[in-house]
Formats: structure tokens, C-alpha cells, sequence
């Protein structure tokens, strides 16, 4: 058997489908951060295995940026959640409602 | 061989990948998300981005995962059992609508979208356009204006984190 694109792309489908799920089932932020990471890895492994079959170093170049910018994301995203447990002392999304009130 | 080498990362990324979602302790989703990415390293090197995999092994396991260990550690967590109570309605509505979604992906992949893709004509030149050389050159020619903007990304996201981080902001 030999592997083709087919393959990456099923595999890359059920990673996100996990992420997905990840984040729409737990209620730690941390955990549903990393959910998030799982999404956009499984979609820089959809674009490096297109730029393997398709012999175009542009899908390398995207998943170089989508990193730059997911290392962005991270920083802001920790800043973000250490500021909200201070306020709020939980990590638990069901008691971040303060926009509710 | 090479089919082996798949085979046997896809297991390992789909267990970890499932573990990060399912464990109670953040410290352990960190660890099975690192394992996630080293697998996912060995990806990208069958797919000849040897590159990419040093950057995500060196950025992400390295780098962004030791980040997030350090706020679980930072921010002092009691028992990991106070956050999930009962699972909510909202919580087995989501579970549903994670399944859809994964069913409409293989729904989409069944119809034989890619079956067309081509296969690898060259498989050395392949394994050439992922080195460092080719994708710095590309990098500085052709995506230098990407590149400039991505630095500039970078700048604001430090300025952001710092601001954020500072105590006596509010």
C-alpha cells in the first residue's frame, strides 16, 4: 500500500474533528487552548502534505507563517488567561460570564 | 516501510491528540500534546519538510508548551476536579456537534476529492524544496513582504503580552 494524499487528509480530518470536540466539550481554558493548537496543527499537516504531492514550496511557506502567528496567538492568549484567573480565580469558562451581568 | 512509519505515527498522534482532550490535569494534556507534535514532526519529515520539523520540534514542543507549563504552574491550580462538575447539556450538544463535523469531513474525503492529486514525479527534488536553503531563499525573495509583516506581528503580540501582564494597568 502505498501512502498518497488521501491518507494525510483523513488523518489531518480526524485531528481537527478531536480539537473540534476538545473544544466544545471542556470547560478548563487551558485545555481548550490547546484544542485550538490541535486544529491549527492538523491544518499545517493538510497544507505540508499538499506541498509534498503538489511539488510547491508555497504550502511550506504558508505553515512557516501559521506558526509564526499561532507563537503570537499563544503569547497573547497565556497573557489573556493569567489576567482572567486574577480577576475571576477559576479557570473554568462557565464562570467567565462577567459581559452577562 | 514507509507505510509502517505511517501507520505507526498515526496511531501514536490519534492517542495523544485524544488524551489531551480527555485528561482531568492540564499537566498531563501538556505532556500528550508535546508527544502529539513530535509525531506530527515525524510527518513532516516523511513528507520531506525536514525544516518545518525542526521548527515545530524547536517552536512548538520546545518554546509555546513550556510556555503554557509555566502558567499551570504560575496560576496555583487546586484539585483539577473542581472544574468539571457533571457535564452540562451544552457539553453533550457539543460532543454531538464535534462528531458531525468529523462526519461531514469523511463525507467530503469519500467523495474522492485529492484522488486526482498528483503523485510525487520527482522525489528528490522533493526532499530538496524542504531544506533550509531553498526555504530561506524563497522566504527573501518571493514572501519577503510576509516576512517583514510577520516580524512586526511578533512586536505587537510582546507589546500586547507585556501591557496585559502589567499589575498596576487597572
Amino acid at each position: 500500500m502505498e501512502i498518497t494524499l488521501n491518507h494525510y487528509l483523513v488523518l489531518a480530518a480526524m485531528l481537527f474533528t478531536i480539537g473540534v470536540i476538545g473544544v466544545l466539550t471542556r470547560r478548563n481554558v487551558l485545555i481548550i487552548f490547546m484544542s485550538v493548537e490541535l486544529m491549527l496543527n492538523s491544518a499545517n499537516l493538510t497544507l505540508v502534505a499538499f506541498s509534498h504531492y503538489l511539488q510547491n514550496i508555497a504550502g511550506q511557506i504558508f505553515v512557516f507563517f501559521s506558526m509564526t502567528v499561532a507563537a503570537a496567538e499563544v503569547g497573547i492568549g497565556l497573557a489573556i488567561v493569567v489576567t482572567i484567573f486574577r480577576n475571576v480565580g477559576s479557570l473554568d469558562i462557565a464562570r467567565m460570564n462577567l459581559l452577562k451581568r | 516501510m514507509q507505510t509502517l512509519m505511517f501507520i505507526v505515527l498515526s496511531v501514536v498522534t490519534l492517542f495523544s491528540a485524544l488524551m489531551v482532550v480527555t485528561r482531568r490535569n492540564p499537566v498531563s494534556s501538556i505532556l500528550y500534546l508535546v508527544l502529539t507534535f513530535f509525531s506530527l514532526a515525524g510527518f513532516y519529515v516523511m513528507l520531506g519538510a525536514s525544516f518545518l520539523a525542526a521548527v515545530l520540534i524547536i517552536v512548538y514542543a520546545g518554546a509555546i508548551m513550556v510556555l503554557f507549563l509555566f502558567v499551570v504552574m504560575l496560576l496555583n491550580l487546586r484539585e483539577p476536579e473542581e472544574i468539571e462538575g457533571r457535564a452540562t447539556v451544552w457539553q453533550h450538544f457539543g460532543f454531538i456537534v464535534g462528531i458531525g463535523v468529523g462526519l461531514v469531513f469523511l463525507a467530503y474525503l469519500a467523495t474522492g476529492t485529492g484522488a486526482g492529486a498528483p503523485h510525487v514525479a520527482d522525489a528528490k527534488m522533493m526532499y530538496a524544496i524542504g531544506r533550509a536553503d531553498w526555504l530561506g531563499k524563497e522566504l527573501f525573495t518571493r514572501f519577503v513582504l510576509p516576512f517583514e509583516i510577520a516580524g512586526v506581528l511578533l512586536l505587537a503580540a510582546v507589546i500586547g503580552a507585556v501591557s496585559l501582564a502589567k499589575k498596576d494597568r487597572a
